[in-house]
């Protein structure tokens, strides 16, 4: 099984800080809680936390090491990057995980309030994100918007110190279970990029209605959301009125980074039993213990090996990013080669368990298949959300390789 | 990019600015239509060992610079961009033989001349059209080789051979009475010649081990694999400039969709081969158990990748990358020749399996 390479043994200096680390975990983590991963529950829904879960989520939200480099101003681990890999090795040696690690508020929203957003803003919204009290979801995409973001249509009207707010958002991720929405609106009709304005909404408001959407996978992560005069003070405005679409995109950095590169999609990838022992058990060995079907063994050896390149290219990347060279063009690629790779692995699933590999629910299937049927379908979305594979190349294309719009 | 010391960053440069400006495609050319018997350019490859290059592997007690295979690497990745002809890569895997598994005396009679670019060196193994490691006939009685090896890199004008025979490798001096050569001219026009081995003296290396001949294999493998990087680079570089420029419906190339998801395409894989092949030269300075891995991760992708820029370099560039006037043709028929050397990607995925059990 290829595991992604270890970054460089950390220098002497940092020691110190591995220790902490370690001593720490010791006496916050409980080992029993290894593999008791709750951080889907973002997109998958809240699960009702056992009390050791929450008492974990508890000591790593207090200590501020759910975002270990935010500062600690505002509840942060204020932790170097370097101290933040070694945070990072430490709990993968005792199977830790960040149940903040998957939320929208850590991924997404907090790197960009932090960056954009004003004193009051960020003391308000960054602490209860650090401690995962309050779930975020994404108001972006309209059902006439989605790769075409920036036409979208959803008016913030100017009521003096509030705006009103109507229109319909889709695809809010985990929008039934949030307490707060960022999102884009426009407040000006005659312009396109420049007319829209980035806005912090209460999911409580009057007005706000949410109504899931059930997937292939049949799974309900995403909701239709409804804004029917809806009033959202001006203190909610991050940035200036018709800033909106820089720091959307700012966002949308994040996210991309996130879900190509960033630790939990990674760490999701490289988890799970290895491709080719699953074959054998499935497909049975040949006289010379090889997978007994040859093009079967085939796909399996390169899916392996594409992964191995991806963990190269992650570490190559992070290594970029080490050495202050500014980010490596690599990055760009991380999100699609990322979600072939996912996709790829889940239809190999299929391939090698046969109909156990297609069990939808009830007896006669392990566990794990079918969890796999479900993550084969709900994988699917890896390469349209978040840009889609195709404006990913897009952006490839016209931004690092300089080639044009239509003249 | 690995990250590069300092000294290795300066290195690179040096290799980019010397090829660029020495050494552009159009001294291939010039040494294409020359066809001398040695298939480079004899003042070139001075120049490359005065800048040291012969001996990046070279230790310094006899005359190198032992900086490694990042290093061999960059430097390889440079020459391949502008397709360079040189010896550099089949004498640094005769180099990484005698240093892994010569006795000091074969250190000391053949290293020193390596390192002065007296000496071009090449590994024979091959004894047919494929690469086949594990089916070597040429065998050594009464220190006298004898065997023939075919489509040896640099055959026609090496100075040393590190011979493959059933029982280890040997060093064969290519003045020796028993070794004669035939040329083979393939579609690169470079140097592959078949060398026949006729009681040729041999001396045997001793001290590299049971799998020194696998060793060596997956260090010519890694050395090829950077010349793959540079000239995948270079090929889709130019096919991106050529799209920005031609007009066809009144539009340049370059504003097509399609042809930009393609051009995406290729850039993404270029990624993942830039790193398998870095990841290789690392695996190689580290003496990491997992070398063999790393190199056949390398040259399966860098194959698959160079294969497809190529393919894709004369379609782009329709009719004109058709002619002979054109460079995308050299590209095109260099890259199927390091496909296939020291194995292919079909035979890496198929040993990359073998050591992972599948």
């Amino acid at each position: 099984m290829a595991t992604a390479p270890e970054i460089d043994a950390p220098a002497d200096p940092l020691e110190a800080f591995r220790s902490e680390a370690r001593e720490w975990l010791a006496a916050n983590f409980d080992p029993d809680l290894r593999g008791k991963d709750n951080s889907m529950s973002a997109v998958e829904g809240p699960n009702d936390d056992t009390p050791e879960q929450a008492a974990w989520k508890n000591a790593i939200g207090a200590k501020g090491w759910s975002v270990p480099t935010w500062p600690k101003e505002y509840g942060g681990g204020g932790l170097s990057r370097a101290e933040a890999r070694v945070l990072q090795e430490e709990m993968a040696k005792v199977g830790a995980w960040n149940p903040m690690g998957g939320s929208m508020g850590v991924m997404m929203f907090g790197p960009t309030l932090l960056e954009y957003g004003t004193e009051e803003q960020k003391q308000e919204h960054i602490p209860p994100i650090v401690r995962g009290e309050l779930r975020w979801c994404q108001g972006y995409s309209e059902p006439g918007a989605g790769s075409d973001l920036a036409s979208l249509q959803c008016f913030a009207e100017d009521h003096g110190d509030h705006y009103v707010v109507n229109g319909q958002k889709t695809w809010t991720s985990g929008g039934q279970w949030a307490d707060k929405c960022f999102m884009l609106v426009r407040t000006d009709k005659s312009k396109k990029h420049e007319g829209i304005t980035f806005l912090l909404c209460d999911m409580t408001s009057p007005g706000v209605e949410v109504k899931p959407i059930q997937l292939i996978s049949g799974s309900s992560p995403f909701c239709e959301t409804f804004f029917t005069d809806v009033k959202v003070p001006k203190g909610n405005r991050v940035g200036a009125e018709g800033q909106g679409w820089t720091i959307g995109k700012r966002l949308l950095q994040h996210e991309r980074n996130s879900l190509g590169g960033g630790g939990s999609s990674a760490s999701r990838l490289f988890a799970g039993a290895p491709l080719s022992a699953l074959a054998k058990k499935y497909v049975g060995v040949d006289a010379e213990g090889r997978i007994a079907d040859g093009e079967l063994r085939s796909k399996i050896i390169k899916h392996e090996m594409d992964m191995r390149a991806f963990a190269l290219t992650l570490r190559r990347v992070q290594l970029d990013a080490k050495s202050n060279s500014g980010p490596s063009a690599a990055t760009s690629i991380m999100k699609n080669v990322g979600a072939r790779i996912m996709q790829e692995r889940s239809e190999l699933l299929i391939e090698i368990r046969g109909m156990a590999g297609l069990g939808w629910e009830g007896e006669g299937f392990d566990e794990d298949a079918l969890k796999d049927t479900r993550h084969w379908l709900f994988g699917k979305a890896v390469s349209i959300y978040g840009g889609s594979s195709e404006i990913q190349n897009n952006v490839i294309a016209k931004r690092i390789l300089g080639m044009l719009d239509h003249q | 990019m690995a990250i590069l010391t300092e000294e290795q960053t300066m290195l690179r440069d040096m290799a980019r600015e010397w090829a660029d400006n020495e050494s552009p495609v159009t001294a291939f050319r010039k040494m294409r239509d020359a066809a001398p018997a040695e298939m480079f350019d004899a003042e070139a490859w001075k120049a490359q060992a005065e800048m040291g290059w012969a001996g990046i592997l070279v230790p310094e007690a006899q005359g190198g610079v032992e900086m490694g295979f990042v290093s061999l690497g960059a430097v390889l990745e440079q020459l391949g961009r502008t397709l360079t002809a040189t010896p550099l890569a089949a004498t640094s895997a005769a180099t990484a033989a005698i240093v892994l598994g010569g006795s000091e005396a074969q250190k000391a009679a053949w290293l020193p001349r390596i390192a002065s670019g007296e000496v071009v060196a090449t590994l024979a193994v091959d004894e047919g059209p494929r690469f086949a490691p594990d089916r070597i006939s040429a065998s050594v009685s009464g220190g006298k080789l004898s065997g023939t090896k075919e489509f040896v890199t640099e055959g026609d004008s090496a100075g040393l051979f590190v011979v493959a025979a059933a029982d280890g490798l040997y060093l064969v001096a290519g003045d020796d009475a028993g070794v004669s050569r035939s040329a083979r001219y393939l579609a690169d026009s470079r140097s592959h010649a078949q060398v026949v081995f006729d009681g040729a003296a041999a001396e045997k290396l001793a001290d590299g081990g049971a799998d020194l001949l696998i060793k060596v294999t997956d260090r010519a493998a890694a050395a090829t694999c950077a010349e793959m990087l540079g000239m995948a680079e270079a090929a889709f570089a130019q096919t991106n400039d050529y799209l920005k420029t031609r007009v066809q419906f009144g539009q340049v190339l370059a504003s097509f969709q399609a042809l930009q998801h393609r051009m995406a395409k290729m850039f993404t894989e270029l990624e993942l081969m830039r790193s398998a092949v870095e990841g290789a030269f690392e695996a190689i300075d580290a003496n990491r158990p997992d070398v063999p891995q790393s190199v056949s991760l390398a040259k399966a992708i860098a194959g698959d990748t160079l294969n497809l820029v190529s393919r894709e370099m004369v379609q782009l560039h329709g009719g004109i990358g058709m002619t002979d006037e054109h460079d995308a043709g050299f590209y095109l028929k260099r890259a199927r020749v390091l496909e296939t050397m020291w194995g292919n990607a079909s035979w890496h995925r198929e040993r990359f399996a073998r050591l992972g059990g599948y």
